[in-house]
């Protein structure tokens, strides 16, 4: 059984998103990364670039697949983990710690309330199986 | 037993000498750019190189020797005669610019197969020029582009690709200057006409179908998806991957397709899979013809052959290498259409087709659950979601555990929207026995699943090399030999 912490927000394509400030830290999560498999690779966007919500923004690859990461927020990126070009294998290990993707200044905070909270989203997931 | 390098083998001075040139060939190369030091290559003796090379081709997990079932990229028997009249002297020494008229029985030979492929597939005209599927590809969307800015119509970038689609599709949708815009398929596999309805509009260039689809069902919808898309303005393209389901017996022409790509190199007998070379032939509707890649073989008012080039077909998008497409992979298919006939590829769709489904029962039967109920056209996928929840027991398991029981795994984990999921093709030329065999196998390996899952996870046992680090093969890509100290 997957885990979806309480104080993050999730999107329908499984990112996770954590404010702070403004700023939204941004992941995959626990069940996409499962659903994924051992990942060896990792496409962080570069700090200065600005998506739209629900625009590919980063890439994961793994043993089975390559998939897009969707930004769930609109913003610039202002930080990307930079340890997943040596260290994919983070997200797999802790997918809402070390593992974070990139982080987002937000340009319309009511985005938010697109997501969903833990509880709607590990239901979600409890569909897809 | 791992064999060595070649390199391995090596001892100074040893040489394969009725191989060697018998003489020293003198280059004319300035002193400071020749060598000083010898090339580092291994000495063998003509024993030893036969033996290395036998011994390495007998570790070959292939067609030959197994059952292959690799879906969704037909890896099928190629015949032996195809293989034996492609390599007659008069095609292999065929000059590419030896001139016309000393090239009309190849020439011959391409006209016929060019004919034979628009019987089959009900379209107007055939380009065999492109080298590859990708390519093919290529030009396919690539005409549909020329056809519209042709018209003034310069608006229509977006390719509509399901997203049951090969990922080559939006990939080459992008290579022409075009959008991919992805559409839903429904839980029978079937296209969302909904979805479609909604995306369609003066920005739509056209729309890519694989059919049978990569989810191994017909898309029973065609027609209906066919007016949607042209009344909207847009063209049809058909990609070739699943053509071996289809062959003769419905044609994309038919369908409403505006153009097609046809991988020869997979449903017309070269063996696929060492990487090419290949065949992308294409083709087109009426509405096309104008636009086909060049050189296309002509044939004159005195029954002679020759190339239609820029001057013949002025709006063409040109050509896609030098000269016209692999010669000798067009050829195997040529022999490949002339040995079946059109009778023949019938029962090629036919057969393709019933040992699918009869496969798709039995596993039902044996209790494998399938993706797609009880529909299949030349593959089909089961899931092994539920015993992947009950014993962590995974796709790759099985395909592991399939080699030490003689069987090549089937493609695993794609479409990548079917969980834990095994894509089966077993082939028009499979034998009843030989899928038994296989389906004997499958259930072998889930009783082991639910009675020693460790033996399981250690497959396979019987291949020169045992579960490779998949994660290190896809991160450490720096292989090299280093010869022992």
């Amino acid at each position: 059984m997957s885990e979806a912490p309480d104080n993050l927000k999730y999107a329908e394509s499984h990112e996770w998103v954590q404010v702070d400030d403004g700023v939204a830290t941004i992941g995959i999560s626990d069940h996409a990364q499962d659903a994924l498999g051992d990942l060896v690779f990792v496409e962080v966007p570069e700090v200065g670039a600005t998506f739209d919500a629900g625009d590919a923004a980063a890439v994961v690859e793994s043993v089975k697949a390559a998939s897009d990461v969707y930004s769930p927020v609109s913003g610039e990126v202002i930080a990307v983990n930079e340890a997943l070009a040596d260290a994919p294998e983070l997200i797999n290990d802790e997918p809402y710690g070390e593992g974070w993707i990139m982080r987002i200044r937000m340009t319309d905070d009511d985005e938010l309330d697109n997501l969903m909270d833990a509880e709607a989203y590990a239901a979600r997931v409890t569909d897809d199986d | 037993m791992t064999e060595p390098l070649i390199f391995e083998h090596s001892r100074p001075g040893r040489r394969a000498w009725a191989q060697s040139p018998a003489e020293q060939i003198d280059v004319d190369l300035p002193d400071e750019l020749a060598r000083t030091t010898p090339l580092g290559l291994p000495e063998v003796s003509e024993l030893d190189a036969v033996r290395h090379y036998t011994r390495l081709s007998q570790k070959n997990f292939s067609i030959d020797t197994h059952f292959y079932p690799l879906g969704s990229c037909t890896m099928k028997y190629n015949p032996r005669a195809c293989n034996t009249l492609a390599m007659l002297p008069e095609f292999l020494s065929r000059h590419p610019l030896a001139p016309e008229n000393c090239s009309q029985g190849f020439m011959a030979c391409m006209f016929e197969l060019q004919e034979m492929l628009k019987d089959v597939t009900g379209m107007q005209g055939v380009s065999l020029t492109p080298m590859a599927g990708a390519q093919g590809e290529f030009a396919g969307v690539a005409m549909i582009r020329a056809y519209h800015d042709a018209r003034g119509d310069t608006e229509r970038r977006e390719i509509l690709v399901p997203d049951a689609a090969h990922g080559t599709n939006p990939a080459t949708a992008v290579m022409c200057g075009c959008v991919a815009r992805e559409i839903p398929t429904d839980d029978n596999g079937d296209v969302d006409i909904d979805a479609l309805k909604a995306a369609l509009g003066p920005q739509t260039a056209g729309i890519m179908l694989t059919n049978p689809s990569t989810l191994g069902v017909f898309e029973r919808k065609i027609g209906e998806i066919s007016k949607l898309v042209h009344d909207a303005g847009g063209l049809l393209y058909y990609d070739g991957a699943n053509l071996n389901a289809i062959l003769g017996k419905v044609r994309p022409g038919d369908m409403g397709f505006d153009v097609i790509h046809m991988n020869l190199h997979k449903t017309f007998s070269t063996p696929h899979g060492g990487g090419g070379p290949g065949s992308g032939a294409v083709g087109v509707s009426k509405r096309l013809l104008p636009f086909m890649p060049i050189p296309v073989v002509g044939k004159t008012d005195q029954d002679t052959y020759r190339w239609l080039r820029e001057d013949d077909l002025p709006q063409t998008i040109g050509r896609l290498s030098t000269f016209m497409g692999n010669a000798g992979v067009l050829l195997r298919a040529y022999v490949y259409a002339r040995l079946l006939g059109r009778d023949g590829m019938h029962r090629v769709a036919e057969f393709a087709t019933l040992n699918a489904n009869y496969l798709m029962a039995r596993l039902s039967e044996a209790g494998f659950d399938l993706a797609f109920e009880r529909r299949a056209s030349h593959e089909f996928i089961i899931t092994l979601k539920r015993q992947n929840k009950a014993v962590g027991v995974t796709a790759t398991d099985f395909a592991k555990r399939l080699l030490d029981f003689g069987f090549h795994a089937p493609t695993v984990y794609f479409p990548l929207l079917v969980p834990e999921c095994l894509l089966i093709e077993p082939t028009e030329t499979e034998s009843k026995e030989m899928l038994d065999g296989f389906v004997e196998a499958m259930i072998a390996i889930a009783k082991e699943a639910e009675d020693d899952i460790e033996q399981l996870r250690g497959a396979p046992y019987t291949t020169p090399v045992r579960r490779l680090d998949d994660v290190r093969a896809a991160r450490q890509l720096d292989v090299k030999f280093e010869p022992a100290a």
